[in-house]
């Protein structure tokens, strides 16, 4: 996993409440087995019209917005499925990092594994951040996950906090299975005590 | 934790499987059973080939096909869309690279995941559960921890059995009295919904408790924990009783004889204690519950099917007010519109919310001796090949063909829209499944959510209309 420090790029607004994972990547699009190549529909159903041609008007499809690093939207982003194809889809197109009022939980878990920083901030403060991300390439945000701050254009900076365990991996870029595996002993005893108390369990 | 002090059905499943907490309070929590599907795992197995790392317990993982294939007589001959046929054989070749058991498209006991976890057995009270799909929390009907994870997640479990969790807040939702007539669970967990919204239950674990949740057998149960993430939760999850431990000892895999009176010693210490701390509470009068219809595009935009379609301009926060505008416009429909008057194309009773024989005896007592309307196509999806087969053996299959329904072969079908099972841009349906989003059922599609009652009295009256009017007072 790539590690997330500090960020500065274009950020695209998107101003919608419940971006649910079916908007960010449409299930008919989850066929493949690798994890690359999701960028290009991501957000399918916007993007592009019935004949496949470009939507003019979606964020996504404007300059600079097509560079977007960073993705500023309304509560509740990516409600809905499981699929980790969302993360993937935005890490393919390019965005790194998430601004929202709220996340749903398991889109939140799964950006984390992926490298994307989900950051929530207060409602009023994603406004003021997407009326930024509106004045385009010139209006560049910066996200310090080190020292856990939005830097807006004019310099104001913005705290947030992230999860200790989650900000170290994500700084790191480590892979929890790996540190996981150092509690191997500790798995090995609660299974033998487990097999003994429910032996109905084990196979 | 003290001993004493009173805890949740939550809380004492959690502390059960904590193998370790590290210092910043996330815990090692153990995983009893992870259920697998073609869509989710095959990036978490090639995880595991490029690390060398195995399958921690194979004995305690599943793995079946059923979002990606056609329910039709297509599937004995092959897969024809190449890139699902990809998914499915990629999945084949890694159960048996690794080990772990599968259930082949061709068996009779093939289904929707959600659907074959707890019908044969393997989904039991007290257990965590997990799997590569958000309903997941349909196995907390069993009175067990169940939730969704993502493909990364897949892969940490996969090989250590294990998931780094943080604890969830406790919610209670108490559905306190008799269902009313012409209701079932799905309209329970709906009107659940549009009370606390698509995000009210964000952070938190649900216990659906009350008297219309007793009273709700294993299968409305599990039509109401599925649902749970439609509100937010990642899991919901109902305490185990009587009729869970009956319904256990019909299973095929099930413990049985010594093995089950043990293991319900043990499901009987489970339940919530008296005094337990919940963070929310929220109550509901099930007399007070119509039955439900979704209008809009997210599942918390639903009224009794008696309603009109809303008005934004009655909505004073701006944002709300641009969020119903765009459902609307999407959805075809006009501020005022009955919703009975909602003309529908298809009808579509399965998914992993409503597709258990239960469901399927519903939508046949409707269907029985009327016809399908004129222009409407109508489809059956049982949710697994047992589910079909013992329909099969009631006639139900036979009552709902005479009534003009497709009887189709197990599978996620047309919930999601990513196998041949789909709506075109335009097309209305009523729909049993559990999500409306924008172009969820096909791009373009219009969905409404509903119970199979509904949806089969949908199909005959070729709109969406009020099962009351279909249903004889004393068949209930």
């Amino acid at each position: 996993m790539q590690a997330f420090t500090t960020l500065t790029g274009i950020a695209a607004p998107l101003p919608k409440a419940n971006v649910d994972t079916d908007q960010i990547i449409p299930a008919r699009f989850l066929k493949s087995i690798s994890r690359q190549g999701f960028g290009k529909n991501l957000f399918a159903n916007f993007r592009y019209r019935e004949d496949g041609s470009e939507n003019p008007d979606f964020v996504l499809n404007q300059e600079p917005y097509r560079r977007a690093e960073i993705l500023i939207a309304f509560e509740n982003f990516g409600c809905g499925s499981s699929r980790e194809h969302a993360p993937w889809a935005l890490l393919d197109f390019g965005i790194r990092c998430v601004i929202a009022p709220d996340f749903a939980d398991i889109f939140h878990n799964n950006c984390f594994k992926n490298g994307i920083l989900p950051v929530r901030l207060p409602k009023e403060v994603c406004a003021q951040l997407m009326e930024d991300a509106k004045l385009g390439a010139n209006a560049r945000i910066t996200v310090d996950l080190e020292r856990e701050v939005v830097v807006r254009p004019n310099g104001e900076e913005i705290p947030f906090k992230v999860d200790p365990l989650r900000r170290h991996l994500l700084l790191n870029g480590l892979d929890d299975i790996g540190q996981t595996l150092q509690h191997a002993p500790a798995i090995d005893s609660f299974e033998a005590k487990q097999k003994a108390s429910q032996p109905w369990l084990y196979a | 934790m003290s001993a004493q002090k009173p805890r949740t059905l939550f809380d004492k499943i959690w502390d059960a499987h904590v193998v370790e907490t590290l210092p910043d309070g996330t815990a090692l929590l153990y995983i009893d059973l992870h259920l697998t599907h073609e869509v989710t795992t095959p990036q978490a197995f090639d995880g595991l080939r490029a690390a060398g790392r195995k399958v921690r317990r194979p004995d305690a993982t599943l793995a079946v096909v059923d979002h990606n294939i056609a329910t039709d007589d297509s599937r004995r001959t092959g897969i024809v869309d190449p890139e699902s046929r990809l998914q499915v054989e990629t999945l084949e070749r890694n159960v048996a690279e690794f080990g772990v058991p599968y259930i082949p498209l061709l068996d009779d006991r093939q289904g929707i995941v959600h659907v074959i976890g707890p019908e044969l057995g393997r989904s039991l009270p007290g257990m965590t559960i997990v799997c590569g799909d958000s309903h997941t929390s349909t196995h907390g009907a069993m009175g067990a921890l169940a939730f969704g994870i993502g493909t990364s997640e897949v892969e940490h479990v996969l090989a250590t059995q294990t998931l780094l969790q943080k604890p969830a807040k406790n919610m209670r939702i108490s559905v306190d009295g008799n269902l009313a007539f012409g209701c079932s669970a799905k309209d329970i967990i709906l009107a659940i919904i549009g009370r606390i919204g698509t995000a009210g239950g964000t952070g938190h674990v649900i216990e659906y408790a009350g008297d219309a949740i007793r009273a709700l057998d294993m299968a409305g149960r599990m039509t109401v924990c599925n649902m749970s993430i439609e509100g937010g939760a990642r899991a919901g999850m109902v305490a185990p009783d009587q009729t869970t431990y009956d319904y256990i000892a019909r299973t095929p895999n099930g413990p049985k004889g010594a093995a089950l009176a043990r293991a319900i010693e043990w499901w009987k210490t489970l339940p919530s204690d008296p005094g337990a701390h919940f963070d929310t509470e929220v109550r509901l009068n099930a007399h007070e519950i119509a039955p439900q219809v979704t209008w809009g595009t997210n599942p918390e935009a639903v009224l009794p099917i008696t309603g009109v379609v809303p008005n934004p301009a009655d909505e004073p926060d701006e944002a709300k007010r641009a969020q119903m505008q765009r459902m609307i416009e999407y959805m075809g429909l006009t501020p005022g519109q009955r919703l009975q008057d909602l003309k529908v194309d298809v009808v579509f009773i399965g998914s992993c919310t409503n597709s258990r024989i239960e469901d399927i005896r519903a939508a046949a007592a409707i269907a029985k001796g009327r016809k399908v309307a004129e222009g409407v196509r109508a489809m059956v999806v049982p949710g697994s090949g047992l589910v079909k087969k013992a329909a099969e053996a009631e006639g139900l299959d036979r009552i709902l063909k005479e009534a003009g329904f497709e009887w189709r072969e197990a599978g996620c079908s047309m919930c999601l829209g990513m196998n041949p099972d789909k709506l075109t841009p335009g097309q209305r349906s009523a729909s049993t499944s559990n999500r409306n989003f924008e172009g969820r059922q096909g791009p373009g599609g219009r969905t409404h959510l509903l119970s199979p009652a509904m949806a089969a009295a949908a199909a005959v009256a070729g709109r969406l209309a009020d099962v009351r009017d279909y249903q004889p007072k004393e068949a209930l």
